[in-house]
């Protein structure tokens, strides 16, 4: 066949060829979720969520990893949201275009690209050995905020981009201090925006476990953590542990416990993603 | 002895402790401002080559001149504006009833609520009608529920919006119509009762009822307020003010009585300029 | 009421300033305890020897076991993940409808968004099984397996950055290979993708860094020996997965083999800092070109 025939078909074939891998990919997505549920759905009740982890896989529950998430969710979001918002604001309204800015942006984009296991050494090094916290929930939750920070940090920045500048200029012209512009109007505006951005980094951090067993995180904790200094699990770090058991009660297990993590990874994101839409549209 | 002040955007200092006052004339009459010998450069480049000029109180000035020639800019530097602009740099003197406003002692925050400004194109905050005009007051401090309502009806009133807003004042200000809103806008400078009006091409984004609307309000308000309006239509600067300043390329060409300018100019620019020859 | 304006600048630039000190942080823990370990351990045996056994009674300390585990891994994963997530970009920008691309893009984004140790198990439990099937010598644990899934993690990655990098290449191009006749095909590898390569080699050097440090699917799916082989059927370890292993046992702090984790988290820092030093800088280098 002559050239022109043969581009053509070329042209088509690769165009079915981009649809397959385009739905390829949400494909796999099905399946694996699909398989998932498939085995664990049985498992899920309200003894699995209540029961703490056991020896036998039939009475092991995810209680202790649950409480252990919410704690360390609860204390990250104490250290990582003013850091984090802060660190936002100074940058996009104090910092004036110099070296020093400049150097600050690279460095939180590098950040961002590091593995997330290297934070989990910084963690082990300065929180758990030199300032002796151990391998407690405090220890987790300081670690995983410098995780997140960058997130969230960007997500600030962004935020307040989008506020018009004519916006600032009438709060200035009123007789209002930066800070008040800031707290006033700035702020108030950019809100979805960080919003969006702190809940999508709360569902990174959720899903987070190598860190975290750096830091010592343990597999087995039959004790609900009393206190900031108490080891801990979390839910990650029980499928990992369940995932490496040769028991096929235990696969089960740990089918549930996906189950349970990826419906809160997926109601995150998607409060986020609403959010984000419910911002977006305010602005215009 | 008339020191030139070079003040640079980074060297702005404000200390409350001992920061000066605008002194007021009486208790609700416009400020007199005296510019003298002015000159402001961007980086390197000079926008306003040496200015002199007197504004008598309770008048309304009008600046005219063909986009760029440096009228914004020189309207800006009543309220400082021009500060956060980067590589702003001003030399010489602009007294606001005798008090140098670029002295490095004068707190801005201040100044801003002594002189007020309504933009081109109206920015009223995303919050409610009343959040928007009681946003200066609270700024200052002022948490009086009381004292606020009054406040807010009055400058609505002396905006001319009042009747209009009066039964729903927590509807969103964004939902008002363009006209509305730089009403809106102009209330919201009234309520902190500056003696100064800086508007700069208030009607320009506005459709002609409004316009006139607005034109008869800042007539109303030349009774209390010393008015400074930036325009690009002439005709609006004929009809509401009492002198005209004509600028070309960072000068001052002429400066006079409306009426002066616009039946009899003395420089040859300025008629050319309003006959429409160029500009 | 100045004061509280300068203390609340000051509040914010420590903020800020966290973010250096981390950076700091990481560096120091990483050389304070390595240079203590290569006191002990020399620089050469550890950049030379293939085989890393410091766990054991005959203690080696062969970095290259971990590296080669680390690349097979990542580049098994690149091999699944370039193709079909450049594909899916070129079919995205220059074949589907508009509405295709709004609603399709989100689901992409949600590979990304699964926690890992739900890939690893995902690795482990169903794409080993079902690749034994075909193979039937593949090892419980092995490197294809692991590869494949992280692969399929970071699709969007590519598709989603070479996908911008498309979109940002000026519609004059597009119109002028058209205007000569060419098919979408040809357009897009003779015109669309070279002059976007710059954003598209961006996107897969990011992803490389990706796998790079990617932990638990291959802690999970890929195993605990750390072999200097090429072959993906049988089990290998990587750097990451060392680390989680030695951090799951009793190595008591000061000792070798504790150290021996920061001598690797800092060979690992320094890959996929290099790797996203060169892609920022590529990025920068080729930003201009078309601004």
């Amino acid at each position: 066949m002559n050239n022109f025939r043969k581009n053509k078909l070329i042209d088509h074939g690769f165009k079915i060829m981009g649809m397959l891998f385009t739905f390829l990919g949400i494909l796999i997505l099905i399946i694996l979720i699909y398989n998932i549920v498939r085995v664990g759905y049985t498992r899920i009740n309200w003894t699995f969520l209540t029961s703490l982890p056991s020896r036998k896989p039939e009475s092991a529950g995810i209680y202790t990893a649950i409480i252990g998430t919410l704690d360390l969710m609860l204390l990250t979001v104490l250290f990582a949201i003013p850091v984090g918002v802060g660190a936002g604001i100074y940058l996009e309204e104090y910092a004036k275009k110099s070296r020093l800015s400049s150097l600050l942006e690279i460095n939180i984009s590098n950040l961002a690209g590091v593995p997330s296991i290297i934070y989990g050494l910084l963690g082990l090094g300065i929180f758990v050995r030199f300032f002796n916290f151990g391998g407690s929930i405090l220890s987790g939750s300081l670690t995983l905020s410098l995780l997140i920070l960058p997130i969230i940090i960007v997500a600030t920045r962004e935020a307040i981009k989008a506020v018009p500048h004519s916006l600032k200029e009438a709060s200035f012209a009123l007789g209002a201090s930066k800070w008040q512009t800031i707290k006033d109007v700035v702020l108030p505006s950019s809100f979805g925006g960080i919003l969006t951005g702190i809940i999508l980094s709360l569902s990174r951090a959720i899903g987070e476990t190598a860190p975290l067993i750096v830091v010592g995180a343990m597999a087995y904790v039959p004790f609900v953590p009393q206190s900031i200094f108490d080891t801990f699990s979390v839910l990650p770090m029980q499928i990992f542990n369940w995932t490496t058991r040769p028991q096929q009660g235990f696969a089960i297990a740990a089918s549930g416990a996906i189950i349970v993590l990826l419906l809160i990874t997926f109601i995150m994101n998607g409060i986020a993603v609403y959010f984000r839409n419910r911002w977006q549209k305010k602005l215009q | 002895m008339a020191k030139e002040t070079a003040i640079t955007m980074t060297k702005i200092k404000e200390k409350n402790s001992d920061s000066e006052k605008i002194k007021d004339t009486s208790s609700k009459d416009g400020a007199k401002i005296v510019i003298k010998d002015v000159k402001v450069w961007y980086d390197d480049f000079m926008a306003i080559k040496g200015i002199d000029m007197n504004i008598k109180p309770n008048t309304v000035t009008a600046f005219i001149g063909p986009s760029g020639c440096g009228k914004s800019t020189f309207l800006r530097l009543f309220n400082r504006m021009n500060d956060y602009v980067d590589g702003f740099k001003m030399e010489g003197k602009i007294k606001l009833n005798g008090t140098n406003i670029y002295k490095d002692k004068i707190n801005v925050e201040e100044l801003r609520k002594e002189v007020g400004m309504v933009f081109q194109k109206p920015n009223p905050f995303p919050k409610s009608i009343f959040e928007n005009v009681a946003y200066g007051l609270k700024i200052q401090g002022i948490k009086d529920k009381k004292i606020l309502n009054e406040r807010v009806e009055k400058a609505l009133k002396q905006a001319d919006l009042w009747t209009e807003v009066k039964d729903d004042l927590k509807k969103s200000a964004l939902a008002l119509s363009g006209g509305q809103q730089q009403r809106l806008c102009i209330a919201r400078t009234l309520a902190v009762e500056p003696s100064i009006l800086l508007m700069d091409e208030p009607t320009s984004a506005l459709d002609p009822i409004s316009t006139s609307k607005i034109e008869d309000l800042i007539f109303e308000l030349k009774e209390k307020y010393t008015i400074i309006i930036v325009t690009h239509n002439m005709q609006q600067a004929s009809r509401i003010s009492d002198y005209t300043a004509f600028f070309y390329l960072g000068e001052l060409i002429e400066f006079n009585k409306t009426k002066a300018i616009f039946t009899n100019p003395e420089k040859k620019q300025t008629e050319n300029y309003i006959t429409g020859r160029f500009g | 009421m100045k004061y509280k304006e300068k203390l609340i600048e000051i509040s914010l630039k420590f903020c800020a300033s966290i973010t250096i000190f981390t950076t700091i942080g990481i560096i120091a823990v990483l050389l304070f305890e390595s240079i203590s370990f290569f006191r002990e351990v020399s620089i050469f045996e550890f950049l030379t020897d293939t085989q890393w056994t410091p766990l054991f009674t005959e203690k080696h300390f062969g970095i290259l076991a971990l590296v080669s585990g680390t690349f097979l891994t990542a580049a098994i994963a690149i091999a699944v993940a370039l193709p079909i997530g450049l594909s899916i970009a070129i079919y995205l920008n220059m074949y589907a409808p508009k509405s295709f691309r709004k609603t399709l893009k989100p689901f992409l984004e949600i590979l990304a968004a699964i926690p890992t140790v739900v890939y690893g198990f995902f690795a482990l439990t169903i794409v080993t099984p079902f690749l034994q099937t075909i193979y039937p010598d593949l090892e419980t644990f092995n490197s294809l397996s692991a590869g494949v899934v992280m692969g399929i993690m970071i699709i969007p990655f590519i598709s989603s950055l070479s996908e911008d990098a498309l979109y940002a290449v000026p519609k004059s191009l597009k119109l002028a290979a058209f205007g000569m006749g060419s098919t979408r095909f040809q357009t897009a590898f003779k015109v669309m993708v070279p002059a976007a390569s710059s954003g598209i080699i961006v996107s897969v050097i990011l992803a490389i860094s990706r796998a790079i440090g990617e932990t638990m699917i291959v802690a999970i799916a890929a195993g605990q020996q750390p072999q200097f082989t090429l072959d993906p059927t049988v089990p290998v370890q990587t750097i990451t997965s060392y680390i989680v292993q030695v951090s799951s046992g009793d190595a008591p702090q000061g000792s070798l083999e504790y150290k021996t984790i920061f001598a690797a988290g800092l060979t690992l820092f320094l890959f996929t800092f290099t790797l996203n030093s060169i892609s920022f800088w590529i990025k920068k280098k080729y930003q201009e070109k078309y601004e």
